[in-house]
């Protein structure tokens, strides 16, 4: 017998080996709190890079919004804020990795749009930032107003809705303008920053952080034009609803916190408390935590280890950060923004 | 009867049957590992609530393409975008071939040069250029480009309504109609039968052996077709002629420095690969043959044309069609610089569907297609300029 025929026999039985093994290794399906805490931490995707959403800090630790997320429902589930692992996802591959279970929860500026909450396979947990699209132009083009743009040129980044806001923006004011499309960004940074542009969007959370990198900030200007609704919201899958209870009310935690005045500094005061919801959410009376299969301190290590949501947005975004963001729509209702808890009861 | 009951064994150890088995067997593991894959991923797809299936392509698009070939608006379909991309694609690979055909023949000539200056020039072109990432190379042009040009606002004008800036090359065109479209058919149809004339004449020449002058029936062949197309269709000679808007030049025709940072960058690095595979096409053709010329009184530019060539390119196509095939398939890459190139439009398609598996299937069936053509072309050129013996 000949050499190549061994080869070919060789080869015949290798592939037949690797089909009937592939056919033998059925998914077992299994609950997403199940897998995470026999595995004993949370894979949460992120961006990359996103000052004061989600970076690296100069000793590698990931700090920002989205990662407070993460370390919130991590601090619910382990009573520890640190048991997370990032995936650093591109927004290409984002939701795949959701999907395919990569990560437990993607926390990365997602928009929640219609689109993706019925077409990809996942579900939105509650809004953890409102934001929205917005432009913006070198000042010495002194445009006031976004429609006064036509014709110009406008640099722009993939992989979101970026493109399709900025048409359903303009197309009914039949206004004609260019689009230039990055995948890097640097290369879109520095494409507007050269003039090969006279305007950039995004949403405005990212401008400020763009308009913050330039090396003369005040030579540009964020116009006052919102022109598209993004509500950031973290995604998780769509086949296991005690996750997503988890998910929810781990925000929930964050939001109500604010609302009834405890601080990480405060939250020990806290368990003498003669408010009865503030009891519920405590752990100091009822059973909540055993209601979505967690320990009854599950809020009490939140607010302990993360904060509460206003404690959260002044560590990563606020005015005295580098990206010196206001709370804009993001304050409570009560204070006429919209961020409203359903009541722990 | 012993015979036939031990013919089945038998068989089984007759090694044409037992070939056949092994490739009966290969196959349709290979087809069942496909279809396995298939309607797994399907299946997940399903029990995840995800979209799939192709319907996404006639959904409208909503998103502006800066470059496109054909006409196409936002509210045209994804399956129109998708298409815009393709013909992107294929005319920057297009040019990009041209060019680094061109480029690549005379540096790989000059690294042959007795000439040391020029040897020299020629072999740095070559060093630099293949040995840094064309990915690095695309940065670089692009930076170029846009860094030291001016801003469109205090854009050169070169000639008279003929603009450069770091937003491209403006210049006047015309408004284009259908009777342009005729008169440009007809010039190509010229093109042709030019061709196919000088062909009769050149076919003359060898069968009479006399030589006469025959340029005025080339240049009629190629001229008159237009010329009477002009003449019927009247096309409309009015330019359109670009002019200063509040952001932008408006009107005329423009050459982006996306569309030249991509082709330059292609064509450059292309061409350093060719150059090296013209080079030893040319070392291929034996001395002999040179010297065999010079004795027939050959000046050295009618040998390298008329025996040098046609013999390197047997050497020489082979590894050619696989200089165009990445070529084609690095065109890609135009990702980063803001080409709307293929790829760019898919991404921008699964972005806004969230339908990745089907929009990565149809660039892979497309750049698979392309490529397939590109060699089958090459190929069939290959086997025409191949040594035939007779």
């Amino acid at each position: 017998m000949s050499k190549s025929k061994h080869v070919t026999r060789w080869l015949a039985m290798g592939l037949v080996a690797g089909v009937a093994a592939l056919a033998a290794a059925p998914a077992s399906a299994q609950s997403t709190l199940d897998t995470v805490k026999k595995r004993g931490k949370i894979l949460c995707g992120v961006s990359p890079v996103a000052p004061g959403f989600s970076y690296a800090d100069d000793k590698g630790a990931r700090r920002g919004f989205d990662v407070d997320i993460c370390r919130a429902v991590s601090a619910a589930v382990f009573a520890d804020p640190d048991k997370v692992e990032y995936v650093p996802l591109n927004t290409n591959v984002r939701f795949q990795a959701l999907q395919s279970g990569e990560v437990d929860i993607l926390s990365r500026q997602n928009t929640w749009s219609y689109t993706r909450d019925t077409s990809l396979g996942l579900d939105f947990g509650p809004v953890v930032f409102y934001d929205g699209q917005g432009l913006m132009v070198p000042a010495k083009l002194n445009v006031k107003s976004a429609a006064e743009l036509s014709d110009a040129a406008i640099c722009l980044l993939p992989g979101t809705t970026t493109l399709q806001n900025l048409e359903d923006y303009f197309r009914p004011k039949n206004i004609k303008y260019e689009s230039v499309v990055f995948e890097n960004s640097d290369e879109w940074r520095n494409a507007f920053f050269s003039g090969r542009c006279d305007a950039t969007t995004t949403d405005r959370s990212d401008l400020a952080s763009v308009r913050a990198i330039a090396n003369d900030p005040e030579q540009y200007v964020i116009l006052p034009e919102t022109i598209s609704k993004e509500p950031l919201a973290p995604a998780i899958r769509q086949n296991d609803p005690n996750w997503r209870d988890i998910l929810n009310w781990s925000v929930y935690t964050l939001i109500a916190a604010e609302e009834k005045g405890i601080t990480q500094a405060n939250v020990e005061d806290h368990l003498k408390s003669e408010d009865p919801e503030v009891q519920r959410m405590l752990g100091v009376s009822g059973d909540f935590g055993k209601m979505i299969g967690l320990d009854n301190k599950w809020s009490f290590n939140i607010i302990k280890m993360v904060g509460n949501y206003g404690e959260v947005f002044d560590r990563n975004l606020g005015p005295k950060t580098r990206l010196g963001l206001s709370r804009g729509p993001n304050k409570l209702w009560t204070e006429g923004g919209l961020l409203y808890s359903p009541p722990f009861r | 009867m012993r015979l036939d009951a031990s013919s089945g064994t038998r068989l089984l150890y007759d090694l044409r049957v037992r070939a056949i088995i092994y490739q009966v067997v290969a196959v349709a593991s290979v087809v069942f590992l496909g279809l396995y894959l298939f309607s797994n991923v399907s299946q997940k797809l399903a029990e995840q609530n995800i979209a799939t299936g192709f319907n996404f392509l006639s959904r409208e698009a909503g998103f502006v393409i800066s470059q496109t070939l054909i006409d196409y608006k936002p509210s045209d379909t994804y399956g129109r975008a998708i298409l815009v991309g393709i013909t992107n694609t294929i005319w920057v690979s297009a040019w990009g071939v041209v060019f680094a055909t061109v480029i690549g023949f005379f540096v790989g000539i000059a690294r042959l040069s007795s000439n040391p200056l020029l040897a020299l020039l020629a072999f740095l072109y070559v060093e630099a250029l293949r040995n840094v990432p064309l990915l690095l190379y695309l940065f670089l042009w692009y930076a170029l480009i846009v860094t030291s040009l001016p801003s469109v606002r205090d854009a050169w004008e070169l000639l008279p309504h003929v603009f450069l800036s770091n937003s491209g090359l403006t210049v006047p065109s015309l408004n284009w109609s259908s009777a342009h479209t005729a008169a440009l058919a007809a010039l190509l149809l010229g093109g042709i039968l030019a061709v196919f004339v000088r062909r009769r004449i050149v076919a003359e020449r060898v069968r009479t052996g006399r030589e006469r002058v025959t340029w005025p029936l080339v240049a009629v062949a190629l001229l008159a077709p237009s010329l009477l197309a002009i003449l019927l269709f009247q096309p409309d000679l009015a330019f359109s002629l670009p002019e200063k808007g509040r952001f932008r030049l408006t009107g005329g025709a423009q050459l982006k420095p996306e569309f030249v940072a991509l082709l330059v960058g292609l064509a450059l690095s292309a061409s350093a690969g060719i150059a090296e595979i013209v080079r030893s096409g040319i070392l291929s053709v034996r001395k002999g043959q040179w010297e065999a010329a010079r004795a027939l009184g050959l000046s050295d530019g009618r040998t390298m044309r008329l025996v040098v060539i046609p013999q390197a390119l047997r050497v020489i196509i082979p590894p050619l069609t696989s200089s165009y095939l990445s070529l084609f398939k690095n065109s890609s890459l135009a990702i980063a610089i803001g080409y709307p190139d293929l790829v760019m439009v898919s991404n921008t398609t699964m972005n806004q569907t969230g339908q990745a598996i089907e929009g990565i299937a149809i660039f892979m069936l497309v750049y698979l297609g392309l490529s397939i053509t590109i060699s089958v072309f090459m190929n069939w050129y290959n086997s025409r300029v191949a040594l035939k013996e007779r």
